[in-house]
Protein backbone atom coordinates (compact mmCIF):
# COMPACT_ATOMS: atom_id res chain seq x y z
CA UNK A 1 0.00 0.00 0.00
CA UNK A 2 1.38 3.68 -0.89
CA UNK A 3 1.25 5.98 2.16
CA UNK A 4 2.08 9.46 2.45
CA UNK A 5 3.89 9.47 5.84
CA UNK A 6 6.01 11.91 7.26
CA UNK A 7 9.82 11.30 6.36
CA UNK A 8 11.09 9.81 9.25
CA UNK A 9 8.45 6.86 8.49
CA UNK A 10 9.13 4.20 6.12
CA UNK A 11 7.37 5.05 2.88
CA UNK A 12 6.57 1.71 1.39
CA UNK A 13 5.63 2.13 -2.66
CA UNK A 14 4.30 -1.56 -3.32
CA UNK A 15 2.61 -4.81 -2.57
CA UNK A 16 5.71 -6.95 -5.38
CA UNK A 17 8.92 -7.83 -4.81
CA UNK A 18 11.20 -5.30 -3.59
CA UNK A 19 14.48 -4.77 -4.87
CA UNK A 20 16.47 -1.59 -2.87
CA UNK A 21 15.05 -0.76 0.53
CA UNK A 22 16.62 3.01 1.60
CA UNK A 23 16.28 3.46 5.16
CA UNK A 24 16.89 6.69 7.32
CA UNK A 25 19.23 7.88 4.83
CA UNK A 26 21.05 11.14 4.61
CA UNK A 27 23.73 12.70 2.47
CA UNK A 28 26.27 15.33 3.18
CA UNK A 29 28.07 17.38 1.08
CA UNK A 30 30.74 18.44 3.48
CA UNK A 31 28.37 20.07 5.99
CA UNK A 32 26.08 20.74 3.55
CA UNK A 33 23.39 18.42 4.11
CA UNK A 34 21.95 17.57 0.43
CA UNK A 35 19.44 14.60 1.76
CA UNK A 36 17.00 14.37 4.42
CA UNK A 37 15.78 11.61 5.91
CA UNK A 38 14.95 9.65 2.98
CA UNK A 39 12.59 6.27 3.38
CA UNK A 40 11.53 4.41 0.45
CA UNK A 41 11.15 1.19 -0.72
CA UNK A 42 11.44 0.54 -5.30
CA UNK A 43 9.98 -2.52 -6.40
CA UNK A 44 12.03 -5.21 -8.45
CA UNK A 45 11.51 -4.56 -12.41
CA UNK A 46 9.22 -1.04 -12.34
CA UNK A 47 10.20 2.19 -13.54
CA UNK A 48 10.49 4.87 -10.81
CA UNK A 49 11.07 8.21 -11.89
CA UNK A 50 12.23 11.04 -9.34
CA UNK A 51 10.83 14.43 -9.88
CA UNK A 52 11.42 17.92 -8.24
CA UNK A 53 12.77 21.09 -8.73
CA UNK A 54 16.73 21.28 -9.81
CA UNK A 55 18.51 21.34 -6.77
CA UNK A 56 15.61 19.22 -4.77
CA UNK A 57 18.65 16.05 -4.38
CA UNK A 58 17.19 14.03 -6.70
CA UNK A 59 20.60 13.88 -8.89
CA UNK A 60 22.28 13.47 -5.36
CA UNK A 61 20.22 10.52 -4.54
CA UNK A 62 20.57 8.55 -7.96
CA UNK A 63 24.31 9.21 -7.57
CA UNK A 64 24.56 7.17 -4.39
CA UNK A 65 23.34 4.19 -5.88
CA UNK A 66 26.25 3.05 -7.70
CA UNK A 67 28.75 4.86 -4.75
CA UNK A 68 29.21 7.95 -7.46
CA UNK A 69 29.57 10.43 -4.40
CA UNK A 70 32.64 7.98 -3.09
CA UNK A 71 34.73 9.82 -5.55
CA UNK A 72 34.97 13.09 -4.13
CA UNK A 73 36.57 13.62 -0.75
CA UNK A 74 33.97 15.29 2.23
CA UNK A 75 31.27 13.96 0.98
CA UNK A 76 29.21 11.20 3.61
CA UNK A 77 26.31 8.82 3.85
CA UNK A 78 24.64 8.38 6.21
CA UNK A 79 21.55 5.22 6.63
CA UNK A 80 20.86 2.34 4.17
CA UNK A 81 20.52 1.30 0.85
CA UNK A 82 19.75 -2.29 1.03
CA UNK A 83 19.93 -4.04 -2.06
CA UNK A 84 17.13 -7.27 -2.40
CA UNK A 85 17.48 -10.66 -2.34
CA UNK A 86 21.22 -10.31 -0.56
CA UNK A 87 20.04 -7.67 1.51
CA UNK A 88 23.54 -5.87 0.74
CA UNK A 89 23.59 -2.29 1.92
CA UNK A 90 25.13 -0.82 -0.95
CA UNK A 91 26.76 1.87 0.92
CA UNK A 92 28.46 -0.19 3.92
CA UNK A 93 32.45 0.21 4.13
CA UNK A 94 33.39 -3.24 3.03
CA UNK A 95 31.08 -3.23 0.31
CA UNK A 96 33.64 -3.04 -2.95
CA UNK A 97 32.38 0.28 -5.12
CA UNK A 98 33.73 -1.58 -8.52
CA UNK A 99 31.07 -4.04 -7.05
CA UNK A 100 28.16 -2.30 -6.64
CA UNK A 101 28.75 -0.43 -10.00
CA UNK A 102 28.32 -3.92 -11.68
CA UNK A 103 25.06 -4.44 -10.36
CA UNK A 104 23.63 -0.66 -10.88
CA UNK A 105 24.55 0.44 -14.21
CA UNK A 106 24.16 4.41 -15.08
CA UNK A 107 23.00 6.43 -17.69
CA UNK A 108 23.77 9.55 -17.91
CA UNK A 109 22.11 13.15 -19.35
CA UNK A 110 24.45 13.27 -22.47
CA UNK A 111 25.28 10.55 -24.48
CA UNK A 112 29.18 8.93 -23.00
CA UNK A 113 30.51 6.52 -25.53
CA UNK A 114 33.70 5.78 -25.50
CA UNK A 115 36.34 6.63 -27.89
CA UNK A 116 36.11 3.25 -29.05
CA UNK A 117 34.48 1.31 -31.83
CA UNK A 118 30.57 0.01 -30.78
CA UNK A 119 31.87 -3.23 -30.09
CA UNK A 120 34.04 -2.48 -27.85
CA UNK A 121 31.80 -0.08 -25.89
CA UNK A 122 29.69 -2.82 -25.24
CA UNK A 123 32.06 -5.10 -24.41
CA UNK A 124 33.94 -2.96 -21.86
CA UNK A 125 32.30 -3.62 -18.63
CA UNK A 126 32.83 -7.97 -19.68
CA UNK A 127 36.69 -7.15 -20.63
CA UNK A 128 36.79 -5.35 -17.21
CA UNK A 129 35.79 -8.26 -15.48
CA UNK A 130 38.04 -10.21 -16.99
CA UNK A 131 35.90 -11.66 -19.76
CA UNK A 132 38.16 -12.30 -22.70
CA UNK A 133 37.04 -14.68 -24.70
CA UNK A 134 35.46 -13.72 -27.97
CA UNK A 135 32.78 -16.16 -28.40
CA UNK A 136 30.91 -14.87 -24.85
CA UNK A 137 31.85 -11.27 -25.53
CA UNK A 138 30.06 -11.51 -29.18
CA UNK A 139 27.17 -13.28 -27.78
CA UNK A 140 26.81 -10.97 -25.31
CA UNK A 141 27.48 -7.80 -26.89
CA UNK A 142 24.73 -8.86 -29.83
CA UNK A 143 22.19 -9.49 -26.99
CA UNK A 144 22.81 -6.10 -25.19
CA UNK A 145 22.71 -4.41 -28.56
CA UNK A 146 19.24 -6.45 -29.36
CA UNK A 147 18.07 -5.37 -25.84
CA UNK A 148 18.99 -1.34 -26.36
CA UNK A 149 16.96 -2.36 -29.44
CA UNK A 150 20.58 -1.09 -31.83
CA UNK A 151 21.32 -4.32 -32.98
CA UNK A 152 19.68 -4.09 -36.69
CA UNK A 153 21.11 -0.62 -36.58
CA UNK A 154 24.64 -1.65 -35.71
CA UNK A 155 25.84 -5.08 -36.57
CA UNK A 156 26.78 -4.19 -39.91
CA UNK A 157 29.09 -1.66 -38.76
CA UNK A 158 31.00 -3.49 -36.29
CA UNK A 159 34.14 -3.52 -37.59
CA UNK A 160 34.80 -0.58 -39.79
CA UNK A 161 36.08 2.31 -39.29
CA UNK A 162 34.19 5.65 -40.71
CA UNK A 163 35.87 8.54 -39.58
CA UNK A 164 37.55 9.57 -42.74
CA UNK A 165 34.70 8.48 -45.02
CA UNK A 166 32.70 10.95 -47.09
CA UNK A 167 29.05 11.13 -46.60
CA UNK A 168 27.87 8.70 -49.34
CA UNK A 169 30.51 6.24 -48.31
CA UNK A 170 29.06 6.02 -44.89
CA UNK A 171 25.77 5.65 -45.71
CA UNK A 172 26.86 2.83 -47.64
CA UNK A 173 28.64 1.57 -44.87
CA UNK A 174 26.00 2.09 -42.51
CA UNK A 175 23.54 -0.73 -44.01
CA UNK A 176 27.03 -2.83 -44.51
CA UNK A 177 28.52 -3.51 -41.04
CA UNK A 178 28.60 -1.25 -38.44
CA UNK A 179 29.76 -2.85 -35.28
CA UNK A 180 33.26 -1.75 -35.36
CA UNK A 181 32.93 1.72 -36.56
CA UNK A 182 33.99 4.08 -33.88
CA UNK A 183 30.10 5.12 -31.63
CA UNK A 184 30.91 8.39 -32.24
CA UNK A 185 29.32 8.24 -35.56
CA UNK A 186 25.96 7.37 -34.58
CA UNK A 187 23.85 9.35 -33.93
CA UNK A 188 22.55 11.20 -30.17
CA UNK A 189 19.88 8.94 -29.69
CA UNK A 190 21.56 5.90 -30.77
CA UNK A 191 24.68 7.01 -28.88
CA UNK A 192 22.21 7.04 -25.97
CA UNK A 193 21.06 3.76 -27.00
CA UNK A 194 24.45 2.88 -27.51
CA UNK A 195 25.23 3.61 -23.53
CA UNK A 196 21.96 1.73 -22.19
CA UNK A 197 23.55 -1.63 -24.14
CA UNK A 198 26.72 -1.15 -22.47
CA UNK A 199 24.85 -0.91 -19.36
CA UNK A 200 22.71 -4.02 -20.07
CA UNK A 201 25.99 -5.82 -21.09
CA UNK A 202 26.65 -6.66 -17.69
CA UNK A 203 23.27 -7.83 -16.64
CA UNK A 204 22.70 -4.73 -13.81
CA UNK A 205 20.40 -5.43 -11.03
CA UNK A 206 18.98 -1.75 -11.62
CA UNK A 207 20.05 0.99 -14.05
CA UNK A 208 20.02 4.83 -13.15
CA UNK A 209 19.02 7.42 -15.56
CA UNK A 210 19.77 11.10 -15.34
CA UNK A 211 18.15 12.51 -17.52
CA UNK A 212 18.72 10.52 -19.87
CA UNK A 213 16.66 12.23 -23.14
CA UNK A 214 17.35 15.92 -22.28
CA UNK A 215 19.77 16.33 -25.09
CA UNK A 216 17.78 14.57 -27.37
CA UNK A 217 15.51 15.32 -30.07
CA UNK A 218 11.46 13.67 -29.31
CA UNK A 219 12.32 10.73 -32.08
CA UNK A 220 15.44 9.83 -30.24
CA UNK A 221 13.61 10.22 -27.34
CA UNK A 222 10.61 8.47 -27.94
CA UNK A 223 12.87 5.65 -28.54
CA UNK A 224 14.63 5.64 -25.56
CA UNK A 225 11.21 5.82 -23.75
CA UNK A 226 10.19 2.88 -25.68
CA UNK A 227 13.59 0.85 -24.61
CA UNK A 228 12.71 1.90 -20.99
CA UNK A 229 9.62 0.57 -21.98
CA UNK A 230 10.70 -2.59 -23.00
CA UNK A 231 12.96 -3.30 -20.12
CA UNK A 232 10.48 -3.08 -17.26
CA UNK A 233 10.11 -6.38 -15.82
CA UNK A 234 13.72 -7.02 -16.71
CA UNK A 235 15.75 -4.40 -14.68
CA UNK A 236 14.71 -2.39 -12.06
CA UNK A 237 14.81 1.28 -13.38
CA UNK A 238 15.43 4.35 -11.62
CA UNK A 239 14.87 7.68 -13.25
CA UNK A 240 15.38 11.68 -13.10
CA UNK A 241 13.56 13.47 -15.24
CA UNK A 242 12.99 17.33 -15.45
CA UNK A 243 10.16 16.43 -17.82
CA UNK A 244 6.95 15.52 -16.01
CA UNK A 245 5.16 14.36 -18.33
CA UNK A 246 8.35 11.80 -19.05
CA UNK A 247 8.19 10.57 -16.11
CA UNK A 248 4.32 9.86 -16.21
CA UNK A 249 4.85 8.63 -19.73
CA UNK A 250 7.41 5.93 -18.62
CA UNK A 251 7.37 5.50 -15.03
CA UNK A 252 5.14 3.18 -12.44
CA UNK A 253 6.05 4.76 -9.78
CA UNK A 254 7.05 8.77 -9.43
CA UNK A 255 8.82 10.10 -6.26
CA UNK A 256 8.33 13.91 -5.78
CA UNK A 257 11.44 15.78 -3.80
CA UNK A 258 11.25 19.03 -2.66
CA UNK A 259 14.92 20.48 -0.51
CA UNK A 260 16.37 17.15 -0.47
CA UNK A 261 13.04 15.55 1.50
CA UNK A 262 11.25 12.60 -0.51
CA UNK A 263 7.72 14.85 -0.03
CA UNK A 264 5.55 11.90 -1.28
CA UNK A 265 5.76 8.54 -3.19
CA UNK A 266 3.24 6.49 -4.82
CA UNK A 267 2.09 5.66 -8.42
CA UNK A 268 2.72 6.86 -11.15
CA UNK A 269 -1.19 7.68 -11.91
CA UNK A 270 -2.45 8.47 -8.27
CA UNK A 271 0.88 11.15 -8.21
CA UNK A 272 -0.42 13.23 -11.55
CA UNK A 273 -3.86 12.77 -11.36
CA UNK A 274 -4.85 13.02 -7.70
CA UNK A 275 -1.11 13.98 -5.33
CA UNK A 276 -1.97 14.16 -1.55
CA UNK A 277 0.65 16.15 -0.68
CA UNK A 278 0.34 20.10 -1.93
CA UNK A 279 3.75 20.99 -2.43
CA UNK A 280 3.48 17.81 -5.04
CA UNK A 281 0.41 19.36 -6.33
CA UNK A 282 1.77 22.90 -6.67
CA UNK A 283 5.42 21.38 -8.37
CA UNK A 284 3.07 19.09 -11.36
CA UNK A 285 0.64 21.52 -11.63
CA UNK A 286 3.69 24.30 -12.24
CA UNK A 287 2.04 27.01 -9.72
CA UNK A 288 3.91 29.28 -7.33
CA UNK A 289 3.24 31.92 -4.66
CA UNK B 1 -2.65 33.10 -0.51
CA UNK B 2 -3.84 30.84 -3.10
CA UNK B 3 -0.93 29.89 -5.65
CA UNK B 4 -0.90 30.91 -8.89
CA UNK B 5 0.18 29.12 -12.26
CA UNK B 6 3.90 30.20 -13.55
CA UNK B 7 2.32 30.47 -16.86
CA UNK B 8 -0.17 33.48 -16.41
CA UNK B 9 -1.94 32.39 -19.99
CA UNK B 10 -2.40 29.00 -18.07
CA UNK B 11 -4.19 30.56 -15.24
CA UNK B 12 -6.42 32.80 -17.37
CA UNK B 13 -7.20 30.11 -19.79
CA UNK B 14 -8.61 27.84 -17.23
CA UNK B 15 -10.59 30.79 -15.69
CA UNK B 16 -11.96 31.58 -19.15
CA UNK B 17 -13.36 27.85 -19.27
CA UNK B 18 -14.52 27.86 -15.71
CA UNK B 19 -16.59 31.22 -16.53
CA UNK B 20 -17.87 30.16 -19.98
CA UNK B 21 -19.13 26.70 -18.11
CA UNK B 22 -20.61 29.23 -15.60
CA UNK B 23 -22.28 31.49 -18.49
CA UNK B 24 -23.48 28.60 -19.79
CA UNK B 25 -24.65 26.95 -16.59
CA UNK B 26 -26.84 30.48 -16.03
CA UNK B 27 -28.33 30.47 -19.34
CA UNK B 28 -29.56 26.65 -19.07
CA UNK B 29 -31.21 28.17 -15.64
CA UNK B 30 -33.16 30.84 -17.37
CA UNK B 31 -34.22 28.24 -20.00
CA UNK B 32 -35.48 25.65 -17.24
CA UNK B 33 -37.51 28.81 -15.45
CA UNK B 34 -38.46 30.01 -18.82
CA UNK B 35 -40.08 26.51 -19.97
CA UNK B 36 -41.85 26.07 -16.85
CA UNK B 37 -43.36 29.74 -17.83
CA UNK B 38 -44.21 28.78 -20.96
CA UNK B 39 -46.11 25.29 -19.84
CA UNK B 40 -47.90 26.90 -16.68
CA UNK B 41 -49.04 29.94 -19.45
CA UNK B 42 -46.97 32.29 -17.69
CA UNK B 43 -45.72 34.02 -20.60
CA UNK B 44 -46.07 31.67 -23.46
CA UNK B 45 -43.78 34.21 -25.42
CA UNK B 46 -41.25 32.80 -24.61
CA UNK B 47 -40.89 29.45 -26.51
CA UNK B 48 -39.47 31.58 -29.44
CA UNK B 49 -37.02 32.56 -26.86
CA UNK B 50 -36.68 29.51 -26.26
CA UNK B 51 -35.55 28.04 -29.32
CA UNK B 52 -33.31 30.67 -30.05
CA UNK B 53 -31.37 30.28 -26.80
CA UNK B 54 -30.83 26.40 -26.95
CA UNK B 55 -28.95 26.84 -30.66
CA UNK B 56 -26.33 29.69 -28.12
CA UNK B 57 -26.09 26.88 -25.84
CA UNK B 58 -25.21 23.88 -28.20
CA UNK B 59 -22.20 25.93 -29.75
CA UNK B 60 -21.48 27.19 -26.41
CA UNK B 61 -20.90 23.37 -25.77
CA UNK B 62 -19.18 22.70 -29.06
CA UNK B 63 -16.52 26.11 -27.97
CA UNK B 64 -15.96 24.84 -24.00
CA UNK B 65 -15.05 21.42 -25.65
CA UNK B 66 -12.62 22.63 -28.40
CA UNK B 67 -11.45 25.02 -25.46
CA UNK B 68 -10.36 21.88 -22.80
CA UNK B 69 -9.12 19.85 -26.40
CA UNK B 70 -6.84 22.87 -26.68
CA UNK B 71 -5.80 23.31 -23.16
CA UNK B 72 -4.91 19.43 -22.89
CA UNK B 73 -2.89 19.55 -26.18
CA UNK B 74 -0.76 22.83 -25.28
CA UNK B 75 -0.53 22.23 -21.45
CA UNK B 76 -0.82 18.43 -20.38
CA UNK B 77 -2.61 19.33 -17.39
CA UNK B 78 -1.75 17.35 -14.25
CA UNK B 79 -3.88 16.75 -10.88
CA UNK B 80 -6.14 19.55 -10.01
CA UNK B 81 -6.11 21.34 -13.35
CA UNK B 82 -7.02 18.00 -14.72
CA UNK B 83 -9.58 16.99 -13.18
CA UNK B 84 -10.98 20.46 -13.60
CA UNK B 85 -10.62 20.51 -17.04
CA UNK B 86 -12.01 16.81 -17.31
CA UNK B 87 -14.95 17.90 -15.08
CA UNK B 88 -16.07 21.19 -17.23
CA UNK B 89 -15.85 18.65 -20.74
CA UNK B 90 -18.30 16.21 -18.76
CA UNK B 91 -20.35 18.61 -16.87
CA UNK B 92 -20.58 20.72 -20.23
CA UNK B 93 -22.51 17.60 -21.62
CA UNK B 94 -25.26 17.63 -18.46
CA UNK B 95 -25.60 21.33 -19.21
CA UNK B 96 -26.49 20.90 -22.85
CA UNK B 97 -28.88 17.96 -22.30
CA UNK B 98 -30.30 20.28 -19.23
CA UNK B 99 -30.94 22.43 -21.92
CA UNK B 100 -32.20 20.04 -23.76
CA UNK B 101 -35.05 19.01 -21.75
CA UNK B 102 -35.82 22.80 -21.05
CA UNK B 103 -36.52 22.64 -24.56
CA UNK B 104 -38.50 19.58 -24.48
CA UNK B 105 -40.79 21.24 -21.48
CA UNK B 106 -41.37 24.08 -23.75
CA UNK B 107 -42.29 22.54 -26.56
CA UNK B 108 -44.64 20.15 -24.82
CA UNK B 109 -46.45 23.31 -22.64
CA UNK B 110 -46.71 24.82 -25.55
CA UNK B 111 -48.65 22.33 -27.69
CA UNK B 112 -50.68 21.37 -24.60
CA UNK B 113 -51.77 24.65 -24.49
CA UNK B 114 -52.16 24.82 -28.42
CA UNK B 115 -54.64 21.83 -27.49
CA UNK B 116 -56.36 23.60 -24.81
CA UNK B 117 -55.18 20.61 -22.34
CA UNK B 118 -53.67 22.56 -19.68
CA UNK B 119 -56.37 23.63 -17.85
CA UNK B 120 -57.31 19.62 -16.97
CA UNK B 121 -55.34 19.53 -13.90
CA UNK B 122 -53.30 22.27 -11.70
CA UNK B 123 -49.62 23.12 -11.71
CA UNK B 124 -49.27 22.42 -8.19
CA UNK B 125 -47.09 19.07 -8.14
CA UNK B 126 -44.88 19.98 -11.24
CA UNK B 127 -44.42 22.90 -9.76
CA UNK B 128 -42.82 21.20 -6.80
CA UNK B 129 -40.76 19.28 -8.98
CA UNK B 130 -39.54 22.28 -11.02
CA UNK B 131 -38.77 24.13 -7.85
CA UNK B 132 -36.51 21.16 -6.56
CA UNK B 133 -34.73 20.63 -10.51
CA UNK B 134 -34.13 24.77 -10.64
CA UNK B 135 -32.68 24.77 -7.39
CA UNK B 136 -30.66 21.47 -7.40
CA UNK B 137 -28.96 22.97 -11.09
CA UNK B 138 -28.34 26.09 -9.52
CA UNK B 139 -26.89 24.83 -6.11
CA UNK B 140 -24.94 22.42 -7.94
CA UNK B 141 -23.31 25.97 -10.30
CA UNK B 142 -22.83 27.20 -7.20
CA UNK B 143 -21.12 24.61 -5.87
CA UNK B 144 -18.80 24.73 -8.94
CA UNK B 145 -18.02 28.34 -8.78
CA UNK B 146 -17.17 27.79 -5.19
CA UNK B 147 -15.80 24.27 -5.37
CA UNK B 148 -17.27 23.11 -2.05
CA UNK B 149 -17.72 19.55 -2.14
CA UNK B 150 -20.36 19.75 0.96
CA UNK B 151 -22.80 21.46 -0.64
CA UNK B 152 -22.00 19.30 -3.80
CA UNK B 153 -22.36 15.94 -1.58
CA UNK B 154 -25.86 17.39 -0.64
CA UNK B 155 -26.93 18.00 -4.38
CA UNK B 156 -26.24 14.36 -4.93
CA UNK B 157 -28.39 13.46 -1.73
CA UNK B 158 -31.64 15.88 -3.04
CA UNK B 159 -31.85 13.62 -6.20
CA UNK B 160 -33.58 10.98 -4.66
CA UNK B 161 -36.26 13.41 -3.37
CA UNK B 162 -37.20 14.37 -6.85
CA UNK B 163 -37.04 10.82 -8.22
CA UNK B 164 -39.89 10.46 -5.07
CA UNK B 165 -42.09 13.47 -6.47
CA UNK B 166 -41.83 12.52 -10.15
CA UNK B 167 -43.17 9.07 -8.84
CA UNK B 168 -45.86 10.95 -6.61
CA UNK B 169 -46.67 12.65 -9.90
CA UNK B 170 -47.00 9.34 -11.85
CA UNK B 171 -49.23 7.38 -9.60
CA UNK B 172 -51.25 10.46 -9.33
CA UNK B 173 -51.78 10.92 -13.03
CA UNK B 174 -52.65 6.64 -13.26
CA UNK B 175 -55.02 7.04 -11.25
CA UNK B 176 -56.60 10.06 -13.23
CA UNK B 177 -55.96 8.30 -16.53
CA UNK B 178 -57.70 4.83 -15.16
CA UNK B 179 -60.89 6.86 -13.68
CA UNK B 180 -61.34 8.98 -16.72
CA UNK B 181 -59.45 8.20 -20.10
CA UNK B 182 -60.37 11.38 -21.56
CA UNK B 183 -57.33 12.87 -18.67
CA UNK B 184 -55.02 10.62 -20.67
CA UNK B 185 -53.65 13.11 -23.43
CA UNK B 186 -53.07 15.52 -20.71
CA UNK B 187 -51.81 12.92 -18.42
CA UNK B 188 -49.02 11.87 -20.93
CA UNK B 189 -47.85 15.79 -21.44
CA UNK B 190 -47.80 16.08 -17.87
CA UNK B 191 -45.70 12.86 -17.55
CA UNK B 192 -43.57 13.93 -20.09
CA UNK B 193 -42.80 17.32 -18.50
CA UNK B 194 -42.14 15.52 -15.35
CA UNK B 195 -39.78 12.98 -16.69
CA UNK B 196 -37.79 16.12 -18.13
CA UNK B 197 -37.60 17.77 -14.84
CA UNK B 198 -36.28 14.65 -13.16
CA UNK B 199 -33.62 13.88 -15.69
CA UNK B 200 -32.94 17.51 -14.76
CA UNK B 201 -32.21 16.14 -11.17
CA UNK B 202 -29.99 13.70 -12.91
CA UNK B 203 -28.13 15.69 -14.68
CA UNK B 204 -27.76 18.38 -11.74
CA UNK B 205 -26.34 15.46 -9.29
CA UNK B 206 -24.21 14.49 -11.88
CA UNK B 207 -22.54 17.68 -11.74
CA UNK B 208 -22.53 17.75 -8.01
CA UNK B 209 -20.66 14.17 -8.49
CA UNK B 210 -18.05 16.46 -10.60
CA UNK B 211 -17.31 19.13 -8.38
CA UNK B 212 -16.65 16.15 -5.68
CA UNK B 213 -14.32 14.91 -8.15
CA UNK B 214 -12.58 18.40 -8.95
CA UNK B 215 -12.78 19.65 -5.23
CA UNK B 216 -11.65 16.20 -3.40
CA UNK B 217 -9.93 13.80 -6.19
CA UNK B 218 -13.00 10.66 -5.35
CA UNK B 219 -14.95 9.87 -7.90
CA UNK B 220 -18.24 8.76 -6.48
CA UNK B 221 -20.34 8.70 -9.23
CA UNK B 222 -22.45 5.06 -9.12
CA UNK B 223 -21.68 4.67 -5.25
CA UNK B 224 -24.66 6.04 -3.52
CA UNK B 225 -26.41 3.58 -0.96
CA UNK B 226 -30.14 3.20 -1.30
CA UNK B 227 -29.99 5.56 2.12
CA UNK B 228 -28.96 8.32 0.38
CA UNK B 229 -25.46 8.77 1.15
CA UNK B 230 -22.40 8.82 -0.32
CA UNK B 231 -20.25 5.34 0.14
Amino acid sequence: MVTNMPNAALQTAPTSTIKADIRNFNFFYGDFQALKNVNMSIEEGRVTALIGPSGCGKSTFLRCFNRMHDLYPGNRYEGEIVFHPDNTNLLAADVDPIEVRMRVGMVFQKPNPFPKSIFENVAYGLRVRGESKRSVLEEKVEQALNNAALWNEAKDRLHEPAYNLSGGQQQRLWAKDRLHEPAYNLSGGQQQRLCIARCLATDPEMILFDEPTSALDPIATASIEELIDTLRGKVTILIVTHSMQQAARVSDFTAYMYLGEMIEYGKTDDIFVKPRDKRTEDYITGKFG
Amino acid sequence: MEKVHISSQFDADLELVRSRLLQMGGMVEEQLRNAIAVYTGADRKLAEQIKTVEESINMLEIELDDRCTHLIARRQPTAGDLRLIMAVIKITTDLERIGDEAAKIGRIGTQMHDQGLVKMFGFSDVHVCANMAIGMLKDSLDAFARMDSVAAERIVKQDQLIDNEFRSILRELITFMMEDPRTISTALGVVWIAKALERVGDHAKNIGEYVIYVAEGTDVRHSISAAGSVL
